[in-house]
């Protein structure tokens, strides 16, 4: 059964602020093999002209993935997350993430769309700062496939 | 560094991925979703075997980017269709990544919209790969 298009437009309440941490930045960079100096010398990145620490571009998947997760959890939506795959996703920066920022996720359902008997399910996530400066937008859509 | 052209072709950059890999980004990133360590579970849900994650396909191509680009903060709009599931086989080698790009266009203070092409052996694991770039420092 298609999924309902009642959930477009629909919003999810702020996230607790996500604490960017230097750590977590330096084993994330790490994971990724990102050897560049800015994600892991606090001399190096403030060289460079940033406060600290700088996160590599795909470190906000750590918060907004679990932000977004909460509509796929949502039993209203009935989504079978057996059969969900991450089909696009896109981040647009205002600026780059550093260590030491608080960040909350506002998580809003940009579109919902069935084809070929699979489900699409686009979220946007705006992530801001507990003063509201905002930081970056991630786009996830999520493909969920349609049984045999 | 000299600013991009229109039209240039930016040089490949290659990257392994080991089943090592994986469980290094899965503890990182936080996502424990068994298809990206679980022969058994990757089988079950229709998988060849274990693959990778999206991201860490995303994240390894930001490096790419960075690294033409000459700097860590390069990327101001990035976005990717994941196209086909790279398989990580259990072994020593594990598989590899190829990472392109050629640059679309070019902005007057120099930034950049470059359109990235990765390729696992003969597959594109992503289409529609863009990404906006600050210009080369």
């Amino acid at each position: 059964m298609p999924l309902s298009q009642s959930f477009v437009g629909r919003a999810y309440p702020p996230t607790r602020p996500y604490e960017v941490g230097r750590e977590k930045i330096r084993e994330f960079a790490t994971a990724i093999g990102a050897t560049d100096p800015a994600y892991h010398d606090l001399e190096a990145a403030r060289a460079l002209g940033h406060p600290d620490l700088v996160a590599p571009p795909t470190f906000p998947i750590l918060f907004t993935w679990a932000a977004g997760y909460r509509l796929i959890e949502d039993p209203e939506l009935g989504l079978d997350f057996g059969r969900v795959v991450h089909g696009d996703q896109r981040f647009s920066y205002q600026r780059p993430v550093y260590a030491g920022d608080n960040l909350i996720c506002l998580v809003v359902v940009e579109e919902i769309m069935s084809r070929g008997g699979h489900d699409f399910l686009t979220t946007r996530t705006d992530v801001v700062t507990p003063e509201g400066e905002p930081v970056l937008s991630g786009w996830t859509k999520l493909v969920a496939r349609g049984g045999e | 560094m000299a600013g991009f052209q229109p039209g240039e072709r930016l040089p490949e950059q290659t990257f392994r991925i080991t089943r090592a890999d994986l469980v290094r980004y899965a503890g990182a990133a936080l996502d424990f979703n068994p298809i990206h360590w679980s022969d058994r579970i990757a089988t079950k849900v229709g998988l060849p075997g274990v693959i990778s994650h999206g991201m860490l396909t995303m994240g390894l191509a930001s490096r790419a980017v960075c690294a033409w680009v000459g700097r860590p903060d390069a990327i101001v709009d990035y976005s990717v269709r994941f196209t086909r599931p790279v398989v990580v086989p259990d072994d020593e080698d594990g598989t590899e990544i190829a990472v392109s790009a050629t640059v679309k266009s070019v902005e007057e203070d120099g930034s950049a919209l470059l359109d990235i092409t990765a390729t696992c052996g003969e597959e594109r694991i992503l289409a529609q790969a863009r990404a906006t770039v600050r210009p080369p420092r």
